[in-house]
């Protein structure tokens, strides 16, 4: 296998578990609801963000769009969800609307990431954005079957499934941090797979892969197909905690705020992304708890960030680390 | 989509002049923005993310200082002013900073920016729409009627006001010592520098320039609509989508790129009420995607 040729996978499952039952017992030690919620939020945006750095950490590539996937795994979780198959599939309902999600968000990746991957820098960028926006209008237009700018109406099931009631706080804490932990663990063995190295190389020197036999388009699609599930199944997840979707999902700013955490956690470091989706969600939490004025607050620790530390948490904390 | 009201609109000279005078609108004031912005791209290399929230910024001070002296001119001139030394400052305290940065690094400076600017407004001015600051006296008279197409004549006005600032531009980059230097700059600062000229100052220059043209768009924009935190959210994606179809940098793509999107805006609301954004959006991806460099664009 080309993805699963390392051999501290079993290491990686271990922590993974290992992390996922300290959270479980954190759950019981800790019962405010909010810290639950900001948990499971930081887990969803998380992979979110880890997903749009394989594009911007390990190849060097800006884009700008990444929000079209997540509102796609959204919109087609909650259409799923709210048409006449829930009555047939019943308990298995959810199960496959989440994998039609990451489904669906790998096609949709699958065709703008082949059109835009033919360009580079700016315009990269910009081709990115323009595809989300367009998403973003069709979603407004299509009135009759999103809901327009209400976004999507009226909610839908979630049947139970294995015992498992994602209706139940505790049965939804678990399950989603269970499925964004999986998910990690496989990023890991992609990143530090063969494949994982090929990206590294065409952001360091894009001819050199080339001239070694490398397909750097090939390499540039397949990650750019895997950045837009994990990105889809990110937003199947908060469309399930939200029990709907809403067309800002697709707009502009929502690309913003991954980038933002790659800034605050790193880009250089693995889990910095998620380090970053730790410190936006305590931040939000902190600040609208206190002010009116969120958007201040946030420009500001970002300047910060930008003009100061040059560099994300994770990646500052890891440098100054391994220099002792 | 109706596309039989398209064609009905026409048809009809009263529909088709009043929509196209409406799309001429858009258009020209779209330009004052984006032109600011291919400005000091094709200078600076920077996408100032921040030029939407220039232009909120020009419509805000516009406003304040109509209440005060009642003045409409000197409203209008004054905000942009204003403006252009604000970037002026902004230029040098934090863009000066990340002009060898990376484009993340940039993108997220400037981007930080407009949140602090969404913010200071509603602290400043309170979070309510601020109403219009209103059409001079002078143009608060009946519509025109041509061919019984209802056209206002501030619209004109508008209209006449960005093709001369457009002209005026022109004229600067093409003909003036200032202008020659700016074009310099764009293709070779280092041999600029090497021949003694003062960079900085003249990025800085071309910066308050580019700040000055996004405050003017906002200034003219507050007295035809209302003034509210978030304003330069929208015109920002649409001075993007114009740099992009025009070619980033070059100013005579951004004006035949305004016209098109200003007719695209205003045609398609004939033709797809719900989906005139989109069309701008698949104009800009065709663009891109068939002539990445944009229509006045060189090829690199």
């Amino acid at each position: 296998m080309l993805f699963l040729n390392k051999d501290n996978f079993q290491r990686d499952v271990f922590l993974g578990l290992l992390a996922w039952l300290i959270l479980i017992i954190f759950y019981f030690i800790f019962p405010d609801p909010g810290i639950h919620d900001i948990i499971q939020k930081v887990f969803i945006l998380g992979l979110f963000a880890m997903s749009l750095n394989i594009l911007i950490g390990y190849l060097g590539l800006i884009a700008f769009g990444h929000a079209a996937f997540f509102a796609s795994g959204a919109y087609t979780l909650g259409l799923f969800l709210q048409s006449d198959f829930v009555l047939n599939l019943a308990s298995f309902s959810i199960p496959v609307a989440m994998l039609l999600a990451v489904l669906v968000s790998s096609i949709l990746a699958a065709l703008i990431g082949v059109i835009c991957i033919r360009l580079k820098d700016i315009y990269f960028s910009f081709l990115t954005l323009a595809f989300q926006m367009l998403i973003y209008s069709i979603i407004l237009a299509l009135v009759n079957i999103t809901g327009g700018d209400q976004g999507l109406m009226g909610g839908f099931p979630k049947p139970p499934f294995l015992g498992i009631d994602l209706g139940k706080p505790f049965d939804f804490y678990a399950f989603t941090i269970f499925i964004s932990i999986i998910t990690i663990v496989l990023l890991r063995q992609i990143i530090e797979s063969p494949f994982g190295y090929g990206l590294r190389m065409i952001r360091d020197n894009s001819e050199r892969p080339a001239a070694l036999g490398f397909s750097n388009q090939k390499h540039k699609l397949i990650a750019f197909i895997i950045a837009g599930s994990i990105a889809g199944l990110a937003g199947s997840l908060q469309a399930l905690l939200d029990v709907g979707a809403y067309p800002e999902w697709a707009f502009w700013s929502k690309s913003a705020e991954p980038l933002f955490m790659i800034l605050l956690g790193g880009m250089h470091s693995f889990l910095g992304p998620l380090m970053g989706a730790l410190i936006f969600e305590i931040l939000n939490d902190f600040v609208t708890a206190n002010t009116r004025y969120y958007g201040l607050v946030l420009g500001l620790v970002i300047l910060c960030f930008v003009l100061g530390l040059k560099k994300g948490l994770l990646d500052w904390i890891l440098i100054k680390f391994n220099r002792k | 989509m109706e596309i039989f009201a398209l064609f009905d609109c026409i048809m009809s000279p009263a529909c088709l002049l009043s929509q196209a005078a409406g799309g001429l609108k858009i258009g020209m004031l779209l330009f004052l923005v984006a032109s600011g912005l291919t400005l000091v791209f094709g200078v600076l290399g920077v996408i100032n993310f921040a030029h939407g929230a220039l232009y909120m910024l020009g419509a805000y001070f516009s406003w304040q200082i109509m209440s005060i002296t009642g003045h409409f001119g000197l409203s209008v001139i004054l905000g942009a002013l204003g403006v252009g030394i604000f970037g002026l400052l902004f230029e040098r305290i934090l863009i000066s900073r990340v002009y060898n940065a990376e484009l993340l690094v940039q993108i997220l400076l400037c981007y930080s920016v407009v949140l602090i600017l969404d913010d200071l407004v509603m602290i400043i001015w309170g979070d309510e729409f601020l109403s219009s600051v209103g059409v001079p006296e002078v143009f608060q008279v009946p519509p025109l009627f041509i061919f019984d197409a209802i056209i206002p004549p501030f619209h004109l006005a508008i209209i006449a006001m960005s093709f001369i600032v457009g002209l005026i531009l022109w004229f600067i980059m093409t003909k003036t010592r200032f202008g020659r230097l700016v074009r310099a700059a764009a293709v070779n600062p280092k041999m600029l520098e090497a021949l003694g000229i003062n960079i900085n100052l003249l990025r800085a220059g071309v910066f308050m320039l580019g700040s000055f043209l996004a405050g003017l768009g906002g200034a003219l924009a507050a007295s035809v609509g209302s003034v509210v935190s978030g304003m330069g959210n929208s015109i920002i994606i649409e001075s993007f989508i114009v740099t992009v179809i025009g070619g980033m940098g070059s100013i005579s793509g951004a004006f035949l790129a305004s016209l098109i999107i200003g007719m695209a805006r205003s045609f398609g609301a004939v033709a797809m009420p719900l989906f005139t954004d989109g069309l701008m959006f698949l104009i800009m991806v065709l663009v891109l995607v068939l002539r990445p460099q944009g229509l006045m664009g060189n090829k690199k």
